[in-house]
C-alpha cells in the first residue's frame, strides 16, 4: 500500500498537462500523476487540490471515470486558491488528495429514465455521470440533460453539449436566464425544462447539481412532475478542510458534506434546505 | 380560421383548458381562431392593443423588449402547450412586451374583447378562465424572481468557500 493510500491527509503530486479556458472565469485542468500510476474515481467524487504555499480547495472531478490515466477538474476562479489554480501553467505540480465523497448512484439507476438537471458550473460535477451513462446507454430508458446557464456566453462545455445533442439516444435541452435576439434557443429558468417533462416520473432517477437555490427549485419541479424524493439526488457544497469527516468544517445538520455527501438523496436532506441557520 | 368543431378539438387537445366543461368550451370556440405566424412575425407588440391571447400549438415564441439600436432582450421563450398573453384581461389592455415567432408558430388565438364580454355575462366561464390563468401568472412571477436572483452569477454563488469548482 502506498503512503498516499495509508494517509488520507498526504497529497500526491500531479503535474498539469493541459489547461483549457472554458469561460471567462472558468477553466479545465488535466492532471497526470507526477510519480506515475493511475487514478480511479467514481462520478460525483471530489479531490482536495493543493497549490503549494497557497492552500487547498475541494474541487469535483469533471472527467470520465472510465479514464484512469489523467485527472480532469473544471473550476471557477473566484478565490485565492482557485485563482492560484487558474494561474498554473503546463508542467506545474500540485498536490492532490482524494477521491473523496459519495458518488452519483449511476448503476442504481439502471433500467430507469435518467435525468440530469444542471445549473451553471454545476454541469462539471455531473459530467462524469453523463459519461458513465453514455458508456452504459443501453442500460437506461431515456437519458436527458437539462441545463441552465446565465447567458449564451456562459454555457459550459458548449461544444460537448452540441455533440450530446447530436446523438439520437439522448435528449439535451439548454436554457439561459437572459439573452439577446442573437440567441435562438430557450430563455427561462431551468425548472421550465423540468416542467416540460418527457420522462416517466414514476421510473426516473434525477441527478441535480448547481447553486443550492437552483437545486431546491429543481427538486421541487421534479417532485411536481411526480418524481419521488427518494429518486432525486443533489450534490451539496459546504466549506471543507480535511475532506474526510474529521475537522467538522463541512457539517450540515447531522451530516458531514465531505463524507456523507457531496451527493445526497433528496429525501434525506430536503428538510435541511429550509433551515436558514445551516 | 378553422371550423368550430375543429377549434373545439384543438381546445380539448391543449393542456391549458384541460377539463373544461363542454358548454363553456362552446363559448370559448366562439372567440377562437386558428393562426399561423412565420419566423420573425409578431404575435404581440409592446404598447399596442392586447386584443388576443394565444395557446401555442407548435413552434417557439420569444417574449422580448426592444432596445433601440441593439438586438432585443429576450425575457422568455415559450413553446408548444404554453399560453401567451394576459394583458387582454388587464385594463388598459395594452401589450407590455413584444412576442415574436422565432420559428413558424401555430397557435389558437382568442379575441380578448369577445371573451371579456362572455366572462362578464357568465361567471362560470369567467372562473374557468381565471382559474387557469392565475397559476400561469404565478409561475411567470416565480420564474421572473428566479431570473432576478441571477443564480449562476459569482455573487449569488459566493459567500462561502465552495467545492465543485465554484469556490475558493
Amino acid at each position: 500500500m502506498s503512503a498516499h493510500a495509508k494517509d488520507p491527509m498526504l497529497p500526491r503530486p500531479f503535474r498539469v498537462e493541459k489547461v483549457k479556458r472554458e469561460l471567462s472565469d472558468t477553466f479545465t485542468m488535466e492532471l497526470v500523476p507526477a510519480e506515475g500510476g493511475g487514478f480511479s474515481f467514481a462520478a460525483g467524487q471530489f479531490n482536495m487540490l493543493y497549490v503549494f504555499g497557497i492552500g487547498e480547495v475541494p474541487i469535483s472531478i469533471s472527467g470520465d471515470p472510465g479514464e484512469h490515466e489523467r485527472l480532469v477538474h473544471t473550476t471557477r476562479a473566484v478565490g485565492k486558491v482557485s485563482g492560484a489554480l487558474d494561474a498554473l501553467k503546463v508542467g506545474d505540480v500540485i498536490g492532490v488528495r482524494g477521491p473523496y465523497g459519495i458518488p452519483w448512484p449511476v448503476e442504481a439507476a439502471f433500467g430507469r429514465d435518467l435525468v440530469f438537471v444542471a445549473g451553471g458550473v454545476g454541469l462539471a460535477p455531473l459530467r462524469p455521470a453523463i459519461y458513465q451513462a453514455m458508456a452504459n446507454r443501453e442500460r437506461f430508458g431515456k437519458v436527458m440533460v437539462l441545463y441552465g446557464a446565465r447567458t449564451p456566453e456562459d454555457i459550459l462545455f458548449k461544444k460537448e453539449i452540441e455533440r450530446w445533442r447530436g446523438r439520437f439516444d439522448m435528449d439535451v435541452a439548454v436554457t439561459v436566464d437572459r439573452a439577446t435576439g442573437k440567441w435562438g434557443g430557450n430563455v427561462g429558468v431551468v425548472t421550465n425544462l423540468v416542467a416540460k417533462g418527457g420522462f416517466d416520473p414514476q421510473n426516473t432517477t434525477a441527478f441535480v447539481c448547481g447553486p443550492e437555490v437552483m437545486m431546491r427549485y429543481a427538486a421541487q419541479a421534479l417532485e411536481k412532475k411526480g418524481v419521488g424524493r427518494g429518486s432525486i439526488f443533489v450534490s451539496m457544497e459546504r466549506n471543507m478542510k480535511c475532506g474526510v469527516g474529521l475537522c467538522g468544517h463541512c457539517q450540515w445538520g447531522t451530516h458531514f458534506v465531505c463524507k456523507d455527501g457531496p451527493v445526497f438523496r433528496y429525501d434525506s436532506i430536503a428538510d435541511l434546505f429550509s433551515i436558514r441557520e445551516l | 380560421m378553422g371550423q368550430p368543431h375543429d377549434l373545439g378539438n384543438i381546445i380539448d387537445a391543449h393542456p391549458f383548458f384541460d377539463g373544461i366543461d363542454a358548454e363553456l368550451r362552446t363559448l370559448l370556440v366562439g372567440c377562437a381562431a386558428n393562426e399561423r405566424f412565420e419566423p420573425g412575425e409578431f404575435l404581440l407588440r409592446e404598447g399596442k392593443a392586447a386584443d388576443k391571447f394565444f395557446l401555442i400549438r407548435g413552434g417557439t415564441v420569444a417574449v422580448e423588449v426592444d432596445v433601440p439600436g441593439k438586438k432585443p432582450i429576450i425575457l422568455e421563450t415559450m413553446g408548444e402547450g404554453e399560453v401567451l398573453g394576459w394583458s387582454w384581461m388587464v385594463a388598459p389592455f395594452m401589450a407590455t412586451f413584444d412576442a415574436r415567432a422565432t420559428v413558424a408558430v401555430r397557435a389558437l388565438s382568442f379575441d380578448g374583447k369577445c371573451l371579456r364580454k362572455k366572462m362578464a355575462a357568465d361567471p362560470a366561464l369567467g372562473y374557468a378562465v381565471m382559474s387557469r390563468f392565475v397559476p400561469v401568472m404565478a409561475h411567470r412571477l416565480q420564474q421572473t424572481r428566479m431570473q432576478l436572483l441571477d443564480l449562476y452569477g459569482v455573487d449569488a454563488e459566493g459567500g462561502k468557500k465552495k467545492k465543485k469548482g465554484k469556490g475558493d
